[in-house]
């Protein structure tokens, strides 16, 4: 083993002597002279750089709205870099940008090259234009929720009817005071009067049958000279019980009509 | 001579037969169409082998299916001679008074009185159930004459095989009576099992329960197309009461046009699938109107001052339309023309009548009435249109609605709240055989649709 590595080290060491000695054979041509600089011929003077000159720089027009847009125009001789600030960037030397500025900004230009420098600015103006819309209503005023909430009555009916009884013309001659003062305190107050049934009528006939009770009591209302149109009708038919008990004290508060707020207008 | 005496078969009994009690109490019975159902006997069938672990199963499955079917009167098996036929050859003539065997009029005479006869066995054959069965007309006079079809059928050698050869027998037996298979059709219906009312649906049995509308308002009262390619509903999801369309192959809407007003309702296609009928607010009183598939065209059918809704186009006569109407008095049963003409009343005028429902071959309506009984105890009746007499089908157990008929005109699904909630239940015709589908929350207003082809 050990006499073995020995003799490679050898052949390592004789073949690096071998490959330096002929690098030093390959040297002895010298490299080729430059050539003899032709003296006699005159070097161009350069010209003067032409003195970089903006010829014009423009917003069109000079005022707008928020919103709207404004054109800058410009027109730049004998520059190599040509650029406009309000993150606008390089330009070419004939040009035009429209910009839609939120606010009134200074747009300035600034031309570069041999002969110096130039630059010019324009300024456009922003009014802030009309205001914008205010929120949206709430759905209706707290106090004409409140009262219908609190004061409202609820208009019974009979079994399979949709006649007023007397009991609820009592109730509907006092929504109808309430509804003029709601109506009054709130021009957008709206109200939806609701049909309800108890669960004995079949699902389908109820449906019809809590429309017309809501029909009826709207009619009713109108004759009182509720107006027509802040108010609209939906049958819930036997949908949205208030007790589900197997009583006719229970079936009876179920046939009814109810008044919700409804949507402003 | 064979096709011929089914064809005679299937003319001969393609009726159901009530026998009920009128609210007089008088016994009637009512044939609807002159025939009475088949008498059919059906003594138990042995297994040789390891088969017979499986005859158990096997022989009440096949007289469930049987039985179930509605179209046959299957005869108790307590009256039928000891000495069963297990294969045609085993039929001996009689040496005059002297039996020599098993014959076709120990099942025809008294005390079996049977029309037909089903009888075979089971075997094991490389390790599966083999069922050889045969259908006898036993009136016949002579075996040979006597066979309507003799079969083999294979399955596993466990239950589920006994099951799948039972029914498959029973399958072919009940062609032979023009009896309809079932299989998939599907009921559509409305739970509230997710806390809202939305449209369901499952497959006929009660399997593979699905929703498929997710509003999370109150959509009810489906009704489906012809094809079953539509489920046509009443929905809040709008706002208003209005009518949506969905598509039961896509579970996706589909476009409907529905009339201005406080309340659309209770969808019927027509007969083609080209209409829809409907009920819908106008002058103050729900009406019933028609308008094209996409609800353009609307014209208004019933111009009065009541209440009218659930209007249902005969199928087999798409001019005359069942609906409820409250004129003159309490909801009752109304029979008009689809122009509108030639009103007449149905009920005598008692209680409150809902949901009419028409059978697929147009002669019988099926409807919830709470004639004799309490406002809001309804009962299914089946009232048969030419002759008008209505047949009380469900009596005072729960509060039964939403009769609708299942595509082979025998069974009806309906709901019933006969506990704490409203359930699916589906009978025959003539109110017997009551199978439960549903049991979770609240389930009601069923819809039975054909399979789509």
């Amino acid at each position: 083993m050990r006499p073995s590595s020995r003799t490679l080290c050898a052949a390592v060491f004789a073949v690096l002597l071998v490959s330096v000695t002929s690098c030093k054979k390959k040297a002895p041509v010298a490299p080729p002279a430059p050539p003899a600089p032709t003296a006699t011929t005159p070097t161009p003077t350069p010209a003067a750089p032409l003195a970089v000159r903006i010829n014009s720089f423009t917003a069109e027009p000079r005022s707008i709205e928020r919103g709207q847009s404004a054109t800058l125009r410009w027109s730049v001789a004998n520059a190599m870099d040509i650029s406009i600030d309000e993150n606008i960037g390089a330009v070419t030397a004939n040009g035009s940008r429209q910009v839609f500025p939120s606010a009134t900004s200074t747009y300035t230009l600034t031309a570069r090259g041999g002969g110096g420098s130039d630059s010019r600015s324009v300024t456009v103006e922003v009014s802030s234009g009309p205001p914008p819309p205010p929120p949206p209503a709430p759905t209706a005023s707290v106090s004409g929720v409140d009262m219908l909430t609190r004061e409202a009555q609820d208009a019974y009916f009979d079994y399979d009817k949709s006649d007023i009884r007397s009991d609820a013309r009592t109730a509907l001659m006092h929504d109808a005071d309430l509804l003029k003062r709601v109506f009054a305190a709130d021009p957008n107050f709206t109200v939806v009067i609701e049909g309800h049934c108890e669960e004995r009528g079949s699902a389908e006939y109820n449906l019809g049958l809590g429309d017309r009770r809501a029909q009826a009591a709207k009619e009713f209302l109108i004759s009182l000279g509720v107006p027509a149109d802040r108010m609209t009708t939906i049958s819930y038919g036997k949908d949205r019980p208030v007790c589900t008990e197997a009583s006719e004290e229970c079936y009876q508060r179920n046939r009814r009509a109810h008044l919700t707020p409804g949507s402003t207008r | 001579m064979k096709t011929k005496i089914v064809i005679g078969l299937i003319l001969f009994i393609a009726a159901i037969a009530f026998v009920v009690s009128t609210s007089s109490g008088q016994e009637i019975r009512g044939t609807i169409s002159g025939g009475q159902k088949p008498r059919m006997a059906l003594p138990d069938f042995r297994g040789s082998g390891d088969a017979q672990k499986f005859m158990d199963t096997f022989n009440q499955t096949l007289w469930d299916e049987l039985a179930g079917a509605g179209v046959l009167e299957m005869v108790a098996k307590s009256v039928y001679p000891l000495n069963v036929p297990q294969r045609p050859q085993d039929f001996r003539p009689p040496s005059g008074n002297v039996s020599n065997g098993p014959w076709l009029t120990d099942w025809s005479n008294p005390p079996v009185r049977a029309n037909y006869l089903v009888f075979g066995y089971t075997g094991v054959q490389d390790g599966k159930i083999v069922l050889s069965g045969w259908l006898d007309n036993v009136t016949q006079p002579d075996p040979s004459s006597a066979q309507v079809f003799g079969k083999l059928y294979y399955g596993s050698l466990d239950a589920d095989g006994a099951k799948k050869v039972a029914r498959e027998f029973a399958a072919d037996i009940l062609r032979q009576f023009g009896a309809q298979s079932l299989d998939g059709s599907k009921i559509y219906f409305v739970s509230d099992r997710t806390g809202n009312k939305e449209i369901w649906s499952m497959d006929y049995d009660g399997s593979n329960q699905h929703a498929l509308t997710h509003y999370n308002s109150v959509s009810t009262m489906p009704a489906v197309s012809p094809d079953g390619k539509q489920v046509a509903f009443t929905t809040y999801a709008l706002g208003n009461p209005k009518i949506m369309i969905y598509s039961t192959e896509t579970d996706k809407r589909m476009p409907f046009y529905n009339p201005v007003s406080s309340a659309v309702e209770t969808p019927e296609f027509t007969p083609d699938g080209k209409h829809l009928l409907f009920a819908t607010s106008l002058d103050g009183w729900v009406q019933i109107c028609i308008a094209d598939a996409s609800g353009a065209d609307m014209r208004r059918i019933s111009h009065v001052r009541a209440i009218e809704v659930s209007p249902k186009v005969n199928p087999k006569n798409p001019t005359q339309v069942a609906f409820i109407s409250g004129r003159g008095g309490s909801e009752q049963l109304w029979l008009m023309n689809i122009d509108g003409g030639d009103m007449q009343r149905l009920t005598d005028g008692e209680g409150y009548v809902a949901n009419p429902a028409w059978s697929p071959n147009g002669q019988f309506i099926a409807f919830a009435w709470t004639k004799g009984y309490e406002p809001g105890n309804y009962n299914i009746f089946v009232m048969d249109i030419a002759r008008r007499v209505p047949v009380q089908l469900t009596h005072g157990a729960g509060r039964n609605e939403n009769p609708w008929w299942g595509p082979d005109g025998v069974h009806l699904v309906f709901s019933s709240k006969r506990g704490p909630a409203t359930q699916l239940y589906t009978m025959l015709a003539d109110g017997t055989n009551v199978q439960q589908l549903t049991t979770r929350a609240n389930n009601i207003q069923p819809v039975w649709s054909k399979a789509i082809n």
